[in-house]
């Protein structure tokens, strides 16, 4: 496990993050070099530019913002080339994020509980996997709570996961009340003196008021035995879906406070555009990010990295 | 579902119609804004553009502003461009001459293709076919799991080999299996995969070169963003798809990629998900989705669905019932959950002309049906046949038996009482005064009633008129591609 570990550390490292977003720069931004590079300022660039920027998930209010700000900023003349536009671009999406801490929420004493909710295949169970996984190579004690009792064999599929990455579980039967479950897995993870107690919960639109309701009332439960708790409440998001992940956000944060976002299937030709609409609408951190299949596939996200990343020349990527 | 793209689109339609003069820019500026919405729904940019160019050639032009009602004939040109953009009307498998039919699933991660396998095989089943489900999804945990958990709810067989890693021999055995125990469909549940996932499409590529199934559908996500036409063309380009699945319809989606992904692969949708149950695949209808998209409601299907739920016989007892108000409150349940069947509420009413907008923000007590049923079912069932002998003894014992207040109870029974003979007064109209029951309805809900009236009087005739030669000329071009 160790030798893995470091194996990994020094193969992968940043670059993996790279690799996950080279499919992103091939599609969006990459392109914006060449199509840049040697231009000078114009309506007709900037049109173009817009056009780059929508179809990467950025959203037509944020994009509307950026080309407003590149528009004044090229009448004032303080840029009038292509070339400059790839800098303006990158310091005006750094400005996206201020300094706001993105470390994971613990408790000061006894278990700290995680949260894990989000739509129907959002990625809910393999992001538990991975965010127990990370948790474990530093050392800390894990317990997963199978709280997803609706979906077909989820109990089973957050089951094996447990056993690969070999961390304990609870669990009841398929169809059992989730919020009983979180109350049992609050319980032993406090007799066990489990360090971090990560509950999954059923896949669930953000739409259908009953279900937000269940998820308020496993909070509640949760917080009956463990009254700072949840510590964290993670919103699991698709990296590929569209504005919708906004009204996602929003409806989610209103059922059960949301502390942050776990963006998955980042190395998809995903665009992840859309961190930055989330970002322009909604005062929620991404946390982390999601960017591949194993559990090793897991990063804090880190904004300077992934606009420098967005913003890498192609040729110095290797694509995974 | 589109609530508010039909927003939008309800905004144009109000600002052209019933205007008498429609200048070029007053066009310009109502279809900037559908641009925006488009865009906003996540439709892919590209089609936007070539959506909004077809729009304004058609619609700026001498003949067209200078016609009698220039605003229903843009209105109209919107529709057809927006039928244009999701159709031809496709839906439904078609099955091959010597069975089993076999159709393979594919699509990203996430997307839904499990559940809708499960979906997919109790429509056929509907249809009276014996399908056979196949776990060929051998990378996701417990996929094999759900997949057999969904076949017995379905009550359809699935063919399985456990601790096998290349799907490939699976889905070959799979066929075999059908053919020996007389399954005439087979669905092959492949793993999720990405588009751009080399080995893994390899592998589809692979499974479709052995098995070669009849019919490859494509499974994505109604709430995918701008992506989804890269991933829809990747896999047609790799497997030459014959169709798309799109789910999770029941959504908030603005429902950008079903506008986005026909036009960039030329294959239909065949069906959408519209809820978590088995029964909730719908299939596609370009015309009615573009009929809610322009708010004019799709009085079509939701025809179709009480159709498939009541009986006619039934309702013409209950309709007699109801005239002389021996209505109890048994036909009352009975007809609450014939209604419920039919899906949830919001739905229901979303179908109605004029009131996808006025839906939006309304929350409809879904839960007060439950409770409803519950105080219903704790009665006796001469309480039920008589509610106006029910005492307050009584509501006190069938509050404590369904968990409500006393109060909850006395609402309901007061409640059916007057509606029971308001219905019956209303009835009396039906019989003799047709104009007098209309005047019943407007007193009743004025705002739903001119709102049905002022859209039927509008775009729904155009559109209700247009519909079958438009669908005769659909089914000619099908018949014509085949």
């Amino acid at each position: 496990m160790a030798f893995e570990f470091i194996k990994r550390a020094i193969n992968e490292g940043v670059d993996k993050l790279r690799g996950g977003l080279a499919k992103t720069r091939s599609a969006l931004l990459g392109s914006l070099q060449s199509l840049l590079r040697g231009r000078a300022l114009d309506d007709a660039l900037i049109a173009e530019l817009k056009q780059r920027l929508i179809m990467s998930d950025i959203g037509v209010v944020a994009t509307d913002k950026i080309i407003q700000d590149l528009h004044a900023a090229w009448k004032d003349r303080r840029i009038n080339s292509g070339d400059q536009v790839l800098e303006f671009l990158k310091s005006e999406l750094r400005r996206y994020w201020p300094a706001e801490s993105r470390a994971l929420l613990v408790a000061a004493s006894g278990p700290t509980v995680i949260l894990v909710t989000g739509i129907n295949g959002a990625g809910k169970t393999t992001s538990i996997a991975k965010l127990g996984q990370w948790l474990k190579s530093q050392g800390k004690t894990v317990m997963v709570a199978a709280c997803d009792t609706f979906r077909a064999a989820a109990v089973e599929q957050l089951t094996i996961w447990a056993n690969r990455i070999g961390v304990d579980i609870v669990k009841h039967q398929m169809g059992a009340d989730p919020a009983a479950v979180a109350f049992d897995a609050c319980q032993a993870a406090k007799a066990r003196g489990i360090d971090v107690l990560i509950v999954d919960t059923a896949g669930r639109l953000h739409t259908q008021d009953h279900l937000m309701r269940e998820l308020a009332k496993i909070r509640r439960v949760i917080q009956k035995v463990i009254p700072e708790a949840p510590h964290e409440v993670l919103l699991v998001l698709d990296a590929t879906t569209g504005q919708n992940a906004i009204r996602q956000a929003e409806e989610f944060k209103k059922a059960v406070e949301l502390t942050g976002i776990f963006l998955a299937k980042l190395d998809g030709t995903a665009k992840g555009g859309i961190v930055v609409a989330i970002r322009h609408q909604l005062s929620l951190p991404v946390k982390f990010i999601g960017i591949g299949e194993t559990p090793d596939d897991m990063e804090p996200f880190d904004p300077d990295q992934f606009v420098e990343a967005l913003f890498q020349q192609e040729t110095a990527v290797k694509p995974q | 579902m589109f609530d508010s793209l039909s927003e939008r689109f309800s905004g144009l339609v109000k600002t052209l119609s019933g205007r008498g003069r429609i200048s070029e820019s007053n066009v310009r500026d109502a279809m900037a804004n559908v641009r925006t919405a488009l865009l906003e729904a996540d439709v892919n940019y590209d089609v936007v553009d070539q959506f909004s160019r077809r729009v304004l050639d058609k619609a700026i032009g001498a003949e067209v502003l200078n016609s009698l009602e220039p605003g229903q004939q843009i209105i109209k040109i919107v529709y057809d461009e927006l039928v244009e953009l999701m159709g031809p009307s496709a839906t439904g498998v078609q099955f091959v001459a010597s069975p089993p039919t076999i159709i393979m699933m594919c699509g990203l991660q996430g997307s839904g293709k499990t559940t809708t396998c499960g979906k997919l095989a109790l429509y056929l089943k509907g249809k009276g076919k014996n399908p056979l489900l196949v776990a060929a999804d051998t990378q996701r945990p417990a996929a094999i799991e759900q997949l057999a958990t969904l076949a017995t709810q379905v009550d359809v067989p699935v063919y399985r080999e456990d601790g096998v890693a290349n799907p490939v021999p699976i889905c070959r055995n799979a066929i075999e299996h059908a053919r020996q125990t007389g399954r005439d469909v087979v669905i092959l549940d492949t793993a999720g995969r990405l588009h751009i996932d080399a080995p893994l499409m390899e592998q589809l590529r692979q499974i479709n070169a052995t098995v070669r199934p009849h019919q490859i559908f494509l499974v994505i996500d109604a709430m995918v963003g701008q992506d989804a036409v890269q991933s829809a063309r990747a896999f047609n380009e790799q497997l030459e798809i014959d169709g798309i699945i799109v789910t999770k319809f029941d959504s908030d989606t603005r429902g950008g990629a079903a506008l986005s992904v026909r036009s960039v692969t030329g294959k239909p949708i065949k069906f959408m998900g519209v809820g978590e149950k088995l029964q909730m695949l719908e299939e596609f209808h370009p015309d009615r989705i573009a009929q809610r998209i322009l708010g004019m409601g799709d009085v079509l299907s939701l025809v179709e669905k009480a159709q498939e739920h009541f009986d006619e016989k039934q309702a013409q007892k209950m309709q007699a019932k109801l005239a002389n108000a021996t209505f109890t409150l048994d036909d009352f349940l009975d007809q609450m959950r014939s209604v419920r069947k039919m899906g949830p509420l919001k739905q229901l009413l979303g179908m109605m002309p004029g009131m996808g907008a006025a839906l939006k923000d309304m929350h409809l007590p879904e839960e007060e049906l439950n409770k409803a049923e519950a105080i219903i079912q704790s009665m006796a069932r001469k309480e039920r046949q008589n509610p106006d002998m029910i005492e307050a003894s009584h509501r006190r014992r069938i509050a404590r038996g369904s968990g409500v207040q006393v109060d909850d109870v006395s609402r309901l029974i007061k409640g059916f009482v007057s509606a029971r003979d308001m219905v019956k007064k209303m009835s009396r109209f039906t019989m003799g005064d047709k104009a007098g029951l209309a005047k019943a309805m407007a007193s009743m809900t004025p705002e739903q009633y001119s709102a049905m009236s002022r859209m039927s009087a509008g775009p729904l005739r155009e559109a209700s008129r247009l519909s079958p030669q438009q669908k005769r000329k659909l089914r000619e071009r099908r018949r014509r591609g085949h």
